[in-house]
């Protein structure tokens, strides 16, 4: 029989990171087995960046062409963020079964099978993001800063929509049942993503909106993507994003262990 | 490594409450390592419950638990290191194949990618999984999914391993499998606190048992002791002449030598029998005393029997109690 050391005393940083890497390969391994679970995320990019730039194109850009520029990043943004609401409610499902008692009975790193779901989530961002940047490029989008730029807003949207998701982990971990997670989720997701820039240029909106979208942490990541993708430059909105995404793991992710490990 | 002064779970006055239940109620245990102990009890009688605080899965709202002397509300790590939980509920991913499970929970104990194959491998193989290996969890029956739940739980080898109701649900074969694997464990060595409804279980596996009712232990011992209480088997009769029942506990007096408990229901004689082949001679007094029966049985006792003889009532179906801890829970 192997014999085995498991480490003494509280867990090391190491383990830490170490328990959350196999718990996100555990998620891979799930996505593998249930591939119908990444139908969401194939889809709605597609139907969401179609249906709003022919809608929108011409009344607020005067043409889908030059839309896009403007476009595509906002309904990236918007995409992926949501998508971040399904990491609370598949969470809350999987919480339910047992094998959540046997993660909480093992000595473990606390935090390791949220930060390790949410983590493996990632993949299913990065397909929206895919996925919207792709249908982009089919009904003309060229962005202006190339590939390097493209990909560092992707990269950028995914971190910070790993970050939001720690929200809804919160209230997968709160919440009785995945349709009150979903429910809920939506309720603090629509005005954040729709009382945005992400859609329509701040100063067409009356004063006192334009103050909300202006500190709205999503109009900041907006920006930030419209600068990576269109001069490839870097303004304060990255700086801005990227310091509300860690703010709201440092404020968040404990919260959210704490009513984990509550939660019997 | 165990001595007999070692104890592996001691309770004190344990107290959960969900609301205004109190799932389990000043609960006293004491379970000697390298014993195999039987908690016994109905449906919401607060098993699951001491099962879930044991393994630092509950905070008790009252009293002390300690798992090898270490306080499972305050040093829950050195507890978890210690422990293996195969609940009642199957602790392992549906989606997952069993090797999947296996190696994801071998590689969160600190086993390396090589070494968490071979012990899930190893443990496939000593479990008859081997052929399943690959299969989703989700194809497997209930007895393959326990027998792997069971392996998950022995990964870490635990001193301490926890089975809540391990063969509820489960068909007499796989039952006596389950068992198998449980005599094995002990016979290695390991400390087994194990839960179940069934007297006949408690008396087949376990060293000790502690009969649990509405969240406190009614009765402890060793099984035979338990079992004294209740009588061996029991004797059912159902006279034609309901009026004829005063002789016929003569005759079991003076027969069995036992006071026989006469039923509500008219006509109807329980009695403790400890030799079932005793009953012949039983029959014959009963025909010789002109005491004609219309119906005859003999049981062994049943956890209802037990419950009878210890607590004076009927174990009663709380499932609504068991419903509000899931809730909470």
């Amino acid at each position: 029989m192997t014999t085995l050391t498991v480490p003494r005393g509280p867990a090391t940083l190491t383990q830490v990171i170490g328990n959350s890497l196999t718990m996100a390969w555990r998620g891979l391994l799930r996505m593998r087995r249930t591939p119908e679970q990444f139908g969401d995320v194939l889809l709605q990019p597609v139907l969401f960046t179609l249906m709003f730039t022919y809608i929108f194109g011409g009344a607020i850009a005067g043409g889908v062409k030059s839309y896009l520029p403007f476009f595509v990043p906002g309904i990236l943004v918007q995409s992926v963020v949501t998508t971040s609401v399904v990491t609370g409610v598949q969470l809350r499902e999987d919480m339910d079964k047992g094998v959540f008692d046997r993660f909480r009975s093992m000595p473990i790193a606390r935090a390791a099978p949220l930060a390790g779901a949410l983590l493996a989530d990632t993949i299913r961002y990065a397909i929206a993001t895919l996925m919207t940047f792709l249908t982009g490029f089919v009904i003309g989008w060229r962005p202006q800063s190339g590939i390097t730029g493209v990909i560092l807003a992707g990269v950028l949207v995914i971190a910070c929509s790993w970050a939001v998701s720690w929200i809804f982990a919160l209230f997968g971990v709160l919440a009785r049942t995945a349709a009150t997670v979903q429910g809920v989720s939506f309720l603090l997701l629509f005005p954040l993503t729709f009382l945005s820039n992400a859609f329509v240029p701040a100063r067409t909106l009356p004063g006192w909106l334009q103050g909300f979208v202006a500190v709205n942490p999503v109009s900041h990541l907006v920006t930030a993507a419209r600068e990576l993708t269109s001069t490839g430059g870097t303004g304060p909105d990255v700086w801005w994003a990227l310091l509300g995404a860690a703010a709201t793991v440092v404020v968040l992710a404990p919260l959210t262990v704490r009513a984990y490990m509550r939660k019997a | 490594m165990s001595s007999g002064t070692t104890l592996a779970v001691e309770t004190a006055g344990l107290v959960k409450t969900f609301g205004e239940t109190r799932a389990v109620d000043g609960v006293d245990l004491s379970v000697a390592a390298g014993t195999v102990y039987g908690v016994l009890g109905p449906n919401g009688a607060g098993k699951t419950t001491t099962i879930r605080v044991l393994a630092t899965l509950l905070r008790p709202d009252a009293g002390t638990a300690l798992v090898f002397g270490h306080d499972v509300v305050h040093e829950a790590p050195a507890v978890r290191r210690l422990i293996g939980l195969t609940g009642q509920v199957a602790s392992v991913d549906e989606t997952l194949s069993a090797t999947e499970n296996l190696v994801v929970f071998a590689r969160l104990l600190g086993l390396n990618r090589a070494a968490a194959r071979r012990r899930a491998a190893g443990l496939l193989d000593e479990f008859g999984l081997a052929d399943a290996a690959k299969r989703p969890v989700a194809k497997f029956s209930g007895g393959m999914r326990r027998q792997l739940d069971l392996a998950a739980s022995l990964i870490a080898t635990p001193a301490l391993i926890f089975l809540d109701e391990p063969t509820t649900g489960l068909d007499p074969r796989t039952r006596a499998q389950m068992w198998q694997t449980i005599r094995r464990l002990a016979g290695a060595g390991s400390t087994v606190l194990l839960t179940t409804q069934y007297l006949d279980e408690a008396d087949q596996l376990a060293d000790r048992v502690a009969v649990i009712d509405r969240g406190t232990v009614v009765a402890e011992g060793t099984p035979d002791e338990l079992k004294a209480s209740a009588g061996q088997s029991s004797l059912q009769l159902r006279l034609a002449d309901p009026g004829q029942t005063p002789h016929a506990r003569e005759a079991i007096m003076a027969v069995l030598a036992v006071d026989a408990i006469p039923s509500p229901e008219g006509g109807r004689i329980t009695a403790p029998m400890d030799e079932p082949d005793r009953v012949a001679d039983l029959l014959v007094a009963l025909r010789d005393r002109g005491i004609r029966l219309a119906e005859l049985s003999v049981h062994k006792p049943t956890l209802d029997q037990v419950f009878l003889a210890i607590t004076g009532h009927e174990t009663e179906p709380q499932d609504d109690r068991e419903e509000e801890e899931e809730a909470v829970a």
